[in-house]
Formats: structure tokens, C-alpha cells, sequence
């Protein structure tokens, strides 16, 4: 981040507690501008409470934040003219039509009339709502009322934009769509804080990414520096028979010294130092070992993996509505 | 609009009179698609009102009997004065569903002025008090409802009970911020708006209760309202309770305004 000037969005010692319950102690965000931050985290870390803050709903118990320049808890009107943001669950009037909806936020943008409808229609015309356009919001789809929402926070072009969890809740096809909408958003040079709780998302998004948990920023990275957390790529084998497993062991860690094993799986694996023929070394020396195999891989770190060496938990709780209300409450 | 256009920072648009004025508008005008897509809203503002009238004129009327007047003229300044009441404070529990809702977020993190979304809420049910007051001005000329004051006593009157409606929606404002649940606040209306208008020369002569009841009743606010639109509807002349009741409302307005915008920011900040 040191290459760029102030950061657009930059939040220190953030810290908010609801009762007994501390929603986050204490975490620094920073986002130059045209980027994209992925905060990522299971249920109940904070990350909405965080981007709540933000975008100037809730203030925070302590730390100071400003976005755009202006600080959140002095300047929200100058904050809020500045950012879009799309929340967990959709903000929207489900007895006005698509395009009331969008023309209401327009109008509240304080833009000018013939802009508003512009821009209304262009933007249902982008996000595929067309038909639907005259339509009560209440008959809308979940990937629709996404959609729809995602429109509103953009109705005046804002250059920040705040997503929380934009795609939780919806179908593959609609989770695959959003994504090409933030991907062509932010190939405009809007600068995105999202948070998630899918690795995929994160990766496939996000230039860096914040995780979060219980509260705090456990770490912070770009996907690949965070994958090299854990060490980086690993050839793994799954022998046949479980008599074979220390056979295995001694003849992997002719090629390398940090052999791990996992009996019960059946399972041993050494780190790729040198990706150049070691598959074929290992399989050879495995066989020259009379060790047969079922299964041999390069397996590639995943985000999930991270989380499991940061946290000692798995990052992907049971991901589903109930689950993300379950937060809504608590927050 | 290029990438570095969208970079620079913006500047709010000042908080005018003229952005508060078209912001209150935008919420009046959702308020108002509500309406049109849920007729049933307006129940409260219709049918139950033209109920009051019947139910009091037909039923109760023919045995209460008060001093020179018919009791469907003396009964209505207390209808209207009652349903403009209720509709009042029933702001409260719609404002209190409007805070369940989504939408409210989207406003909080908009560049508009924060008090339309209560100002625009307390616009639309003083329309709908309007309304309620035109119906029921209709049944109780159908049922013998003969006002004696005049086309200028006619909008005196409406005026002041618009205005004590209005004053009431802040104090519904206010209550529906501060409590909980919409379910909790029909308690608190039943409890309280109800023994109020009852005890009040809505419908009886407060000469009638018992004295330190009596003394009660020709004090509190409901009486004075509702005297000076009877004397208003009937005379064409303000009366004793003119002042008065227009200085109460004032006063509940002047207390509630600002509580209810204290209420509202204090729950939606949380």
C-alpha cells in the first residue's frame, strides 16, 4: 500500500461491543483507491458490524475511520454522498416497482430528474431486469432483488462501494452473475470493500483480502500471501494398503526432508520445492518401494486451509439463510 | 464518467430547506404507493371512522340526551376529534413497522436529509387524516349532522384538528422509535388514547362525571380540541378553547419534534 497516497478507505482501532458481546476489538482496514478489499470470515466475526461503521449506520464504541477523507462519526453526509452500499439483506421497498425503487434512491441522491430516469433504466437494462422493471419488488427472485439492490448503491456512480456478503444466499448461476457485475464495476476504477464468507469469492474478487474472526484481523494478504502462509504447494499420495504407509514415508523423503502423514487416511505428502519431474521421481521411487497407490496429486493450498492453520477451524460453518440472520441478530 | 472524475471526493449537497422539502416529498410519495397497492391501510381511516358515527349516532344517541343541541351535532366534533387522535398516534406503530424493514439501512447511508423519512411519514397520515375527517363530515350529514358555523367555521374547524393530528404523529413518532415492537405500542395507545377521549366532552357533557373527574376532563387537551371544533362546527366562533387547544398542540409539537428525531437517530445508530 505504500505506493499509494492515503488510503480511500481507512479505519484504526475500530472497536464496537452490543451488551456483553464484542462485535470487533479493535481492527485497522485500509483501501487505496480502485481497489478491492475482501474481508473475509464465518458468521458472527464482525465483518458487517465493520462495514456498517463504514458506511456510517453504527459508530463504533472507539478507533476513528474515514472514507473519502471525511470521517465517519463528524462527516456522514459527506461520507454518505460518496458510497454506495449494498447490505446483507436487500434494501429494498418491496411494494414499489424496480424502477420506483431505483428512482426513489435516485431522487434521494438529490439527482437531477431526467438523470434519475436515465440512469434507472440503464441500470435495469445492465442488470437484466428489464421485464421485470414495472413489477412490485415483492414478486422479484432472490438473484433479482441482489441485483436490483446492487443497482440502487449505484445509481449515482459512487466511487466507494461497500458489499456485504453480496452473493450469500443465492443460486450458483446468480452467484457466478454477480460476480461478473463487481468484476466490470470495478474495471471502472471504483474502489470496493466486500465482505464474504466464501474462499472463492475472496480469491476470485479481491486484490487483497482481511480475515477476520471473533472480532479482529487474524491476517492480511493477497490470496497468494496468505496461501504461503501455510507453506505452498504439496505432492500428496494415498497408498493402496495401510501396511505401506512407512514405506511410503521412507521413500518420499528421499526427495524431500518434511514428510507428513496422515495414517488414517493413508495419506503422505512433501512439500514441491521443485515442481520439475517430481511427480514422475516420486511415482518412481514409490514404485521401486513395491508401494502401490490409488490416488497422487499436487494439491494447491486453498483459502479454507488458511483459515484452518489461522483459526484451528474450518472457515465454512453451515453457510445458509437461517445462519446469516443468525448474525443480523447478533450484531 | 472517467476513473479519476469518480475519485475525487464529492461534496454533499448543502441540507437546504429545498432538499429536506424533496426528500420528505420522495417519502410521501412511497408512503402514498403503499396505500395504492394496499388499500387496506386506509381501514383505520375509513371504515372505522363511518363505524364511530353510526355505532354513536344510532345506538347510543337516542339515550344520551345533551343541552341545546342534537346529539349528532354535539357527537361529532367528538368523532372527529377522536379518530384524528388515534390516527395520530397510530403513526407510531407505522413507523415502528417501517423500522423492521430493510429500507431504513438504504436511507441511513444515503446523502438525504435523515428526518424526511419521519417528516414524510407524519405528511402522509395527516393526509390520511384529512381524508378520515372528509367521510366522516359526509355519513354525519347522512345521519342528521346539521353545522350551523359556517364555510369558515368548517375549515377553522379542520384546521385545528389537523393540527392536534399532526402534533399527535409526532408524539406516535416518538413512541414508535422508543418502543420495541409495533405490538407493544397498540397496548400503550389502547391504554392510554382511549380513557383520554372518554374522559373528555367527546361524546358526554363533562358536566355529568363526577366533580374531580369533571375537572380532569374540561382540563386535558382532548376537551379543549374538541370544544373548539364543536364550537367552531356549530357557531362559526372559536370559543373559549380556541387558544388553548391551538397552544397545546403547538406545545406537544414542540416537545415531540425534536424527541421523536432524537428517538429515531438513537435506534437507527445502533
Amino acid at each position: 500500500m505504500t505506493e499509494h497516497a492515503a488510503p480511500v478507505i481507512h479505519a484504526r482501532g475500530l472497536e464496537k461491543h452490543f451488551g456483553a458481546t464484542h462485535a470487533l476489538r479493535g481492527i485497522d482496514l485500509d483501501v487505496p483507491e480502485g481497489r478491492i478489499l475482501a474481508v473475509l470470515g464465518p458468521n458472527g466475526a464482525g465483518k458487517t458490524t465493520a462495514v456498517r461503521i463504514l458506511a456510517t449506520l453504527t459508530r463504533a464504541d472507539a478507533g476513528e475511520a474515514t472514507v473519502a477523507g471525511y470521517d465517519v462519526r463528524r462527516q456522514p453526509e459527506m461520507v454518505r454522498a460518496n458510497i454506495g452500499l449494498t447490505g446483507q439483506f436487500a434494501a429494498l421497498d418491496e411494494l414499489l416497482t424496480g424502477r420506483e425503487n431505483l428512482e426513489m434512491i435516485g431522487s434521494l441522491y438529490h439527482l437531477p430528474v431526467q438523470r434519475v430516469r436515465e440512469r434507472a433504466a440503464e441500470l435495469l437494462a445492465r442488470f437484466d431486469l428489464e421485464d421485470a422493471a414495472d413489477r412490485a419488488v415483492k414478486t422479484y427472485s432472490g438473484g433479482m432483488r441482489r441485483r436490483l439492490d446492487l443497482g440502487g448503491s449505484l445509481m449515482a456512480e459512487p466511487p466507494i462501494l461497500f458489499l456485504d456478503e453480496p452473493t450469500t444466499g443465492l443460486d450458483p448461476r446468480s452467484r457466478l452473475g454477480m460476480w461478473d457485475l463487481i468484476g466490470e464495476l470495478v474495471a471502472g476504477g471504483t474502489t470496493l470493500l466486500l465482505t464474504t464468507q466464501y474462499l472463492e469469492e475472496a480469491d476470485r474478487l479481491a486484490d487483497e483480502i482481511a480475515v477476520m474472526d471473533h472480532g479482529r484481523v487474524i491476517a492480511r494478504g493477497t490470496a497468494n500471501e496468505l496461501k504461503g502462509r501455510i507453506g505452498g504447494e504439496r505432492l500428496e499420495v494415498q497408498v493402496t494398503h495401510a501396511e505401506q504407509v512407512q514405506a511410503a514415508h521412507d521413500a518420499l523423503g528421499r526427495l524431500a526432508p518434511d514428510v507428513r502423514v496422515d495414517a488414517g487416511a493413508r495419506r503422505v505428502s512433501i512439500p514441491v520445492t521443485n515442481t520439475d519431474g517430481i511427480l514422475t521421481r516420486a511415482i518412481r521411487e514409490l514404485d521401486a518401494a513395491g508401494v502401490s497407490l490409488d490416488d497422487a496429486s499436487v494439491h494447491r493450498p486453498t483459502l479454507d486451509d488458511v483459515f484452518l492453520v489461522l483459526t484451528g477451524q474450518p472457515a465454512e460453518p453451515d453457510v445458509d439463510g437461517a445462519d446469516a440472520r443468525a448474525e443480523q441478530v447478533a450484531v | 464518467m472517467t476513473a479519476a472524475e469518480r475519485a475525487r471526493p464529492r461534496a454533499a449537497p448543502r441540507a437546504s430547506l429545498g432538499t429536506w422539502l424533496s426528500d420528505s416529498w420522495q417519502m410521501v410519495k412511497r408512503n402514498l404507493i403503499h396505500i395504492r397497492r394496499t388499500p387496506e391501510l386506509l381501514l383505520d381511516v375509513t371504515v372505522s371512522p363511518i363505524m364511530f358515527v353510526l355505532l354513536f349516532s344510532l345506538v347510543f344517541g337516542g339515550a344520551i340526551d345533551v343541552p341545546r343541541e342534537s346529539y349528532i351535532n354535539y357527537l361529532m366534533a367528538g368523532i372527529f376529534v377522536q379518530t384524528i387522535a388515534f390516527a395520530g398516534i397510530y403513526t407510531g406503530v407505522l413507523l415502528a413497522n417501517d423500522l423492521k424493514n430493510g429500507m431504513i439501512d438504504r436511507f441511513r447511508s444515503l446523502p438525504m436529509a435523515q428526518s424526511s423519512v419521519l417528516t414524510g411519514r407524519t405528511l402522509t397520515d395527516l393526509l390520511r387524516a384529512t381524508l378520515a375527517v372528509a367521510i366522516m363530515w359526509i355519513v354525519g350529514m347522512l345521519v342528521g349532522f346539521r353545522p350551523g358555523g359556517g364555510v369558515l367555521g368548517g375549515i377553522g374547524a379542520v384546521a385545528v384538528m389537523l393540527l392536534f393530528g399532526f402534533a399527535l404523529s409526532w408524539v406516535g413518532v416518538a413512541l414508535g422509535a422508543l418502543v420495541r415492537t409495533p405490538e407493544a405500542l397498540q397496548g400503550i395507545i389502547f391504554a392510554a388514547v382511549f380513557p383520554l377521549t372518554f374522559v373528555s366532552s367527546a361524546f358526554v357533557p363533562t358536566e355529568t362525571m363526577p366533580g374531580w373527574l369533571a375537572w380532569f376532563a374540561d382540563r386535558q387537551p382532548m376537551t379543549l380540541v374538541t370544544n373548539a371544533v364543536r364550537s367552531l362546527t356549530l357557531d362559526g366562533s372559536g370559543g373559549p378553547t380556541f387558544v388553548p387547544s391551538i397552544l397545546w398542540s403547538l406545545a406537544i409539537l414542540a416537545v415531540c419534534f425534536p424527541l421523536g428525531l432524537w428517538a429515531y437517530q438513537r435506534r437507527t445508530t445502533q
